[in-house]
């Protein structure tokens, strides 16, 4: 049976990143799923809402929640991301009797993209091999709001020739923390410079996680310090897509 | 720059300070850890725990009148403070009527908030702190900078020098066990002669009128049963119920502040000496203070009063473990202060307290009365929007990116120049400084994006 899911692509994915919505549609496909894009869609809202700017999340959740509640699921290749509609959208529309049942809806039906294939499909890449050693940072609202800890850690481990390094501290946030990063460049700076550390020390080719903007943190300051770790969305090495252009790669 | 950032960036560049926060904090965290571990079921515990004290604030009015009736009739006296001022005043007259010229205190962070240690200086009262770390603050005429570790921003090795420099007969070896031997000769023969005992209160028991405290040194026992009079000065949210209630919360507090099962010293003091006792003071007075609370609870802040003051937080805080306490500028310091701190003191000079989060979550988690810190902070930020307090820079970005995010086909156009004229900027995929982004670029690189958005890509590739 297929079943048909509209993907949110998020804005920071849209724009930085293509490649890790595109190998959320290859491992949906893979898994049997049949990939809507949603037309409609920009930003989920979750630099207003956490800036305290409550009028501008709401209208953003209104657009993208008529956006996406046609389709029976939505897969997002973000936790973060995932976590402001799952979590966050109902509160927002606590008091607003025609909107809250609409943001409960579209939050019910709204999965991070791994927790998805992993938790609902049960679904594992077949065929897929990458030879390499890999270490997995946990991001912080796909952990603690979304409960993502052994999803991709079971689809990673079906992919051929992959070994996965524990990183010391994987649970520990990076210092991204979205407009945090440049509101207090400094205290991130000296957050993911620690982080930074403790990926090197892991000896691993490749940093993972599920978060783009984490990855972007991460990555931007392992360029800095001169490492040679390269970073990947998990979702690509998923897909079958880790053999290409990592993050700061881009052609 | 702001206060809090001219603060973090000092805090920033003192390494000493780091290594001082990191052995504390560390050694905290992988103690709570083992601690957390052998618990049976702490996550159940952490939810009783919760429900305890939101049933005790939802019904503040009738255990506090409860405890006051047993603490009248164990012998106690008992006094109501509204205010900060008010509690000082209190504490003040009590310890002239007494004819106090020394009084012995035991670490209390309550004290610390009503900034009693400046108006027992302004009355010419003398004051000795009997905790080891808060004895250190005091030589060194310093703040405290955690709530159960006053001293964190300290090494032992500051720790040592200072007690060299004050100390009348200073250790000579540099060893952890001299240096305390030295404090306790310091600070020994004037906790005994002191008029007065302040402390703070840990528990409040409503059906027995006790006050407990914690300590791991003894000093508030020997601080509080020798003087004629003990004088307690406690938040009103401190009250549970009865001693089993008492006895659940004491096994949370212990291990999520230091992961130990319980403290060294736990003591419930019920009333003034009695007829029949061979020692303990002639008086016992217990200032119920409010400062805030109440409207807290009114205000969207009744979550916050379940804080039971165990430090977990911090200890567990990515930001604190880099800045300490000292960089937050308030009483208390961590997530719990920065949700405290401007309901205490206004949110206009501490609205930096509530945006220096990740809003990682990590805080909740570890939370033994869990607390939705996170989400008190977002209330506190929405606040700081409403009201006008947040940059115009910020305001205006954000307005604008929601506005051209609003209009889908626009967004598509502005994005894509966005990122040609990115593009123009990245060498070999990387981008090293980005105009109007310096905050991120500074510290590090940012990845050139791909030649078109994903939109533009998947519009190419497929019909939607």
């Amino acid at each position: 049976m297929t079943q048909q899911v509209a993907l949110f692509v998020t804005c920071l994915v849209d724009l930085m990143r293509p490649r890790i919505g595109f190998a959320a549609i290859r491992a949906l496909e893979a898994a049997g799923c049949d990939v809507i894009v949603p037309q409609g869609q920009t930003c989920c809202g979750q630099p207003a809402l956490n800036s305290g700017d409550r009028d501008h999340a709401a209208a953003l959740a209104k657009q993208t929640i008529a956006a996406l509640e046609p389709y029976a699921a939505i897969i997002v290749p973000s936790g973060s991301c995932a976590g402001t509609i799952r979590c966050h959208y109902p509160e927002i529309f606590a008091d607003d009797a025609q909107w809250l049942p609409r943001a409960q809806a579209v939050a019910a039906k709204t999965h991070e993209v791994m927790a998805y294939l992993d938790d609902v499909l049960g679904w594992k890449p077949d065929g897929v091999s990458l030879d390499a050693t890999a270490t997995y940072h946990d991001s912080c609202s796909g952990l603690r709001e979304l409960g993502i800890k052994a999803q991709p850690r079971r689809l990673l481990k079906a992919v051929d020739g992959l070994k996965l390094a524990p990183l010391a501290g994987e649970e520990t946030c990076c210092g991204f923390g979205g407009t945090f990063c440049v509101k207090y460049p400094a205290i991130s700076n000296a957050i993911v410079g620690e982080k930074a550390n403790a990926i090197d020390a892991t000896g691993a080719d490749l940093l993972l996680a599920g978060d783009l903007g984490c990855l972007m943190n991460m990555a931007g300051k392992l360029h800095r310090d001169g490492s040679t770790v390269r970073a990947f969305h998990a979702i690509e090495l998923i897909a079958g897509m880790g053999d290409g252009p990592a993050i700061g790669e881009e052609p | 720059m702001s206060g809090f950032d001219t603060r973090a960036a000092a805090a920033l560049a003192d390494s000493t300070l780091k290594t001082a926060v990191e052995r504390t904090a560390g050694t905290a965290e992988a103690k709570r850890t083992l601690a957390v571990a052998a618990f049976p079921d702490f996550e159940a515990a952490r939810t009783r725990a919760a429900a305890i004290k939101d049933h005790v604030i939802a019904h503040l009015g009738h255990y506090l009148e409860q405890f006051e009736a047993n603490a009248i009739a164990a012998g106690a006296q008992v006094h109501w403070a509204a205010t900060a001022d008010e509690a000082c005043r209190i504490v003040v007259d009590i310890c002239r009527k007494a004819n106090a010229k020394n009084v012995a205190r035991s670490k209390s962070m309550l004290g610390e908030e009503i900034g009693l240690q400046h108006a027992l200086a302004e009355a010419g009262i003398g004051r000795i702190e009997t905790d080891l770390a808060e004895h250190i603050i005091q030589l060194a005429d310093e703040r405290p900078s955690h709530i159960i570790w006053p001293a964190m921003h300290k090494t032992r090795e500051q720790v040592s020098a200072l007690f060299k420099a004050k100390h009348r007969t200073p250790h000579e070896e540099d060893s952890i066990a001299a240096m305390a031997e030295s404090a306790r000769r310091e600070l020994r023969e004037q906790m005994l002669g002191a008029d007065v005992g302040i402390s703070g209160a840990n528990f409040l028991i409503a059906d027995t009128g006790a006050v407990c405290t914690v300590t791991n040194e003894g000093n508030a026992e020997l601080s509080l049963v020798p003087p004629r009079v003990h004088i307690v000065t406690a938040g009103i949210e401190k009250i549970v119920p009865s001693m089993p209630h008492a006895v659940h919360m004491l096994r949370m507090l212990a291990r999520s502040a230091t992961g130990a099962a319980l403290t060294q010293y736990t003591t419930f003091y019920t009333g003034p000496k009695r007829a029949h006792d061979r020692d303990g003071p002639e008086e016992m007075h217990i200032v119920l203070v409010d400062n805030g609370r109440t409207n807290m609870r009114e205000e969207g802040l009744a979550d916050m009063l379940r804080c039971i003051r165990c430090g977990a937080c911090m200890n567990h805080c990515v930001v604190f473990r880099q800045i300490g306490g000292h960089a937050y500028g308030g009483t208390y310091p961590g997530p719990m202060g920065a949700v405290l701190t401007p309901a205490l003191d206004g949110l206009a000079p501490n609205r930096d307290l509530v945006q220096a989060c990740t809003l990682n979550g990590k805080c909740q988690e570890v939370c033994p009365v869990r607390i939705p810190l996170p989400t008190l902070l977002k209330g506190w930020r929405e606040k700081s929007w409403r009201e006008g307090l947040e940059p115009t820079s910020m305001r205006m970005g954000l307005g604008l990116w929601a506005w051209v995010a609003r209009r889908p086909a626009l967004y598509r156009l502005a994005t894509g120049l966005a990122l040609r004229a990115m593009r123009l900027l990245g060498r070999r995929g990387w981008i090293e400084t980005l105009p109007l982004a310096g905050g991120w670029t500074r510290h590090r690189a940012m990845p050139r994006p791909a030649a078109s958005s994903f939109m533009a890509q998947y519009r190419k590739e497929r019909r939607p």
